[in-house]
């Protein structure tokens, strides 16, 4: 055994391209080769594109056509007109700004919240770990549909009160998931090491849980998009999302309160209704596929 | 304390006594991993730390870095008292002090970089600036033997050799004056195993390195360090130099061990004994003597008291109640 001069053999691992790619590189690659991914993010692209741009083209939402009230779709207004004569497509797109607007910030908004409560859970001290879930524990017991009907009480309609009201209930399912992927995260050694050479919980969450926990952010994101248009849409048709005049999918889709609009005029309620369900099924095309794609074990491949 | 080696100094460079650690359990009995050990190591010199899986290697490597914090003891490097330090000046000492794991897999992280695995340290430490960092991290990635242009690759992308080559570079950029290997090979394919034993040897000997080098492996040790601990449940049972630990052990526990590596004479016909039985549960040691459970010289008296650690030739400790097996052939 004392033998064990063995030649040390200088193994540079071998050069290929792919090698050099990034994990986060990888995965977009992967996401790349997903037929109903790429599929759904077409279409969102499509639509995020027409209501960012169409309305400088199109008519003005607000705008009253008194000679066309109820209107079917036809000449002059390819989508109709609503009970006082404004042009459906107008209201359609300008709709789809505000709902994609409240959904988008609002996603932002709770991804950050859960993800750095989550975060600062497990590498705060077991002091912040036990308040901080004390709290997330109480956020996720609260019946969603009561919190959000106190919370649009207390903060009345409009597009900001509808945002905060989102961000502040979508956030403790993210918080709960971020946490337990650092627990695990928290006991393996190159956190050992990054804690030795003095690592505080900044450096912890921003350099190891952050890029550790990307997969999950990614997939909450794109799924909180998909479930922020249908909060708002909810709150509205409860007349505490967006108020009118204002136009959002919400409270168009409100408009088929009525059985007589339900009834005679679908093309007020109908397009609405179709634009959400097609965002949120692209929007969960396109988070199936990130989250098959950040799959961690996809790498060991 | 025993400073017999031919490499250590009269000041030994580390130094522990009355090391204990109690894990607590919510609810149960602590684990007793650690009870009471004592050791120290002189500059230069390799200590071998060997016992089965659960006698407590990682845990005492770890506390002396004080990666886990001890019940118990006193650590002294170099002369400061280890455990008063506390945050910055304890921060600042462990760069002198640094370890290699066990497992190359999760000492490195699958999300950074080489280069920004080996700088992390030094840019916690606040140590230079950012080109002298990366300087660093090239001289280490030389130092292991590995090509530069490894720097901007990811860790998934090497073997578990390759890795464990990065995990010696990320301690050496921070310039240490001591290491702890924490069975850095045991991970690895039988076929690297010898390189990295070997490159361990290589940088200790050019760097002048103290190292505590933690093994289950006493074929390994012959090799590469000058005295041995041997070590069961949590107890010293022999330290001894590792010559001297191999050609004549002085405690049952040590021969166990010599007599379980796979002779290379097959047709030695020496009497051997084996291990037989569990590791008894560190929740609850064996009263007395820890070994005595699956010693075949145990008597009443190893049940009444813990054998204190007695120096039985110049150098060598031993910790068993019957002077009439000490150093016999069995
Ligand atoms: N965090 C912990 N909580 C409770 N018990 C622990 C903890 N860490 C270690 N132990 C226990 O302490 C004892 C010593 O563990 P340690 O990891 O030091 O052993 P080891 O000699 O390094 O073993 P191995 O060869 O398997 O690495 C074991 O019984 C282990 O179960
Ligand atoms: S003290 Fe007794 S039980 Fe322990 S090793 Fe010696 S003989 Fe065996
Ligand atoms: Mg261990």
């Amino acid at each position: 055994m004392t033998d064990l001069n063995v030649e040390t053999a200088i193994a540079p691992a071998p050069r290929r391209k792919v090698a050099r790619r990034g994990p986060i590189v990888r995965a977009l690659g992967r996401f790349g080769a997903n037929r109903y991914a790429m599929t759904g993010l077409a279409v969102f692209g499509l639509t995020l594109a027409a209501v960012v741009l169409m309305p400088f083209v199109w008519k003005d939402p607000n705008g009253i056509d008194l000679l066309a009230i109820n209107k079917p779709p036809g000449a002059g207004h390819p989508l109709g007109t609503d009970g006082i004569g404004r042009d459906v497509l107008a209201r359609l797109l300008a709709g789809g700004r505000v709902s994609l607007l409240v959904a988008g910030v609002s996603t932002l908004l709770s991804t950050a919240l859960g993800f750095f409560i989550g975060a600062l859970a497990p590498f705060g001290g077991r002091f912040a770990d036990a308040a901080i879930m004390r709290v997330v524990d109480l956020a996720m017991t609260l019946p969603p549909v009561i919190l959000l009907l106190v919370l649009a009480s207390i903060t009345g309609p409009g597009i900001v009160p509808t945002i905060a009201v989102i961000s502040l209930l979508s956030w403790p399912l993210l918080s709960r998931m971020v946490r337990s992927r650092l627990l695990e995260l928290r006991e393996r050694d190159f956190i050992i090491f990054a804690r030795g050479a003095g690592a505080g919980p900044w450096h912890l969450v921003m350099r190891h849980g952050l890029p550790n926990t990307i997969d999950i952010l990614v997939v909450y994101a794109t799924l909180q998009v998909a479930n922020a248009i249908l909060l708002e849409a909810g709150l509205s048709f409860l007349g505490l999302g967006v108020p009118p005049p204002a136009a959002s999918w919400g409270n168009m889709l409100n408009a088929a309160r009525s059985t007589v609009v339900l009834q005679s005029y679908p093309w007020q309620w109908m397009f609405a209704g179709g634009a959400i369900v097609l965002t949120v099924v692209c929007i969960n095309l396109i988070g199936d596929g990130l989250r098959d794609a950040f799959d961690p074990r996809a790498d060991l491949e | 304390m025993n400073q017999h080696s031919p490499l250590s100094d009269a000041r030994p460079l580390l130094d522990v006594q009355g090391l204990s650690k109690h894990f607590p359990v919510p609810g149960g009995t602590p684990v007793r991993a650690l009870d009471d050990i004592s050791f120290s190591i002189g500059r230069g010199e390799v200590l071998g730390l060997v016992g089965e899986s659960g006698s407590g290697k990682t845990t005492i490597g770890r506390s002396i870095l004080r990666l886990i914090e001890p019940t118990a003891g006193r650590i002294t490097f170099d002369g400061t008292d280890l455990m008063t330090l506390k945050g910055r000046a304890m921060r600042q000492e462990r760069r002198r002090l640094q370890y290699i794991f066990q497992n190359p897999f999760s000492s490195l992280s699958p999300r950074m970089t080489v280069g920004q695995i080996l700088t992390e340290g030094l840019d916690l430490q606040k140590i230079g600036t950012r080109a002298e960092r990366l300087e660093r991290a090239r001289t280490a990635l030389s130092q292991v033997e590995l090509s530069p242009d490894t720097i901007d690759r990811y860790a998934h992308e090497f073997s578990g050799g390759q890795r464990q080559r990065i995990g010696i570079a990320r301690a050496l950029t921070m310039a240490p004056e001591f290491l702890v290997a924490d069975e850095p090979v045991s991970a690895l394919d039988v076929s690297v195993q010898a390189q990295i034993i070997n490159l361990l040897r290589d940088l200790q000997l050019r760097l002048g390195l103290t190292m505590l080098f933690i093994t289950h492996d006493l074929g390994v040790v012959e090799y590469i360090c000058d005295r041995v601990i041997v070590l069961y449940l949590g107890r010293v049972m022999e330290i001894a130099d590792s010559a001297d630990l191999y050609a004549a052990p002085r405690h049952p526990y040590t021969r166990a061990l010599l007599d379980s590596i796979p002779s290379a004479d097959p047709g030695a016909d020496r009497k051997r004994i084996t291990l037989s039985g569990e590791i008894p549960s560190p929740m609850n040691p064996p009263s007395g003597c820890v070994f005595r459970t699956r010693c075949p010289h145990a008597e009443a008296r190893c049940a009444q008291a813990a054998p204190p650690l007695e120096e039985v030739a110049p150098g060598h400790l031993r910790a068993c109640w019957r002077p009439d097996v000490a150093g016999q052939p069995l």
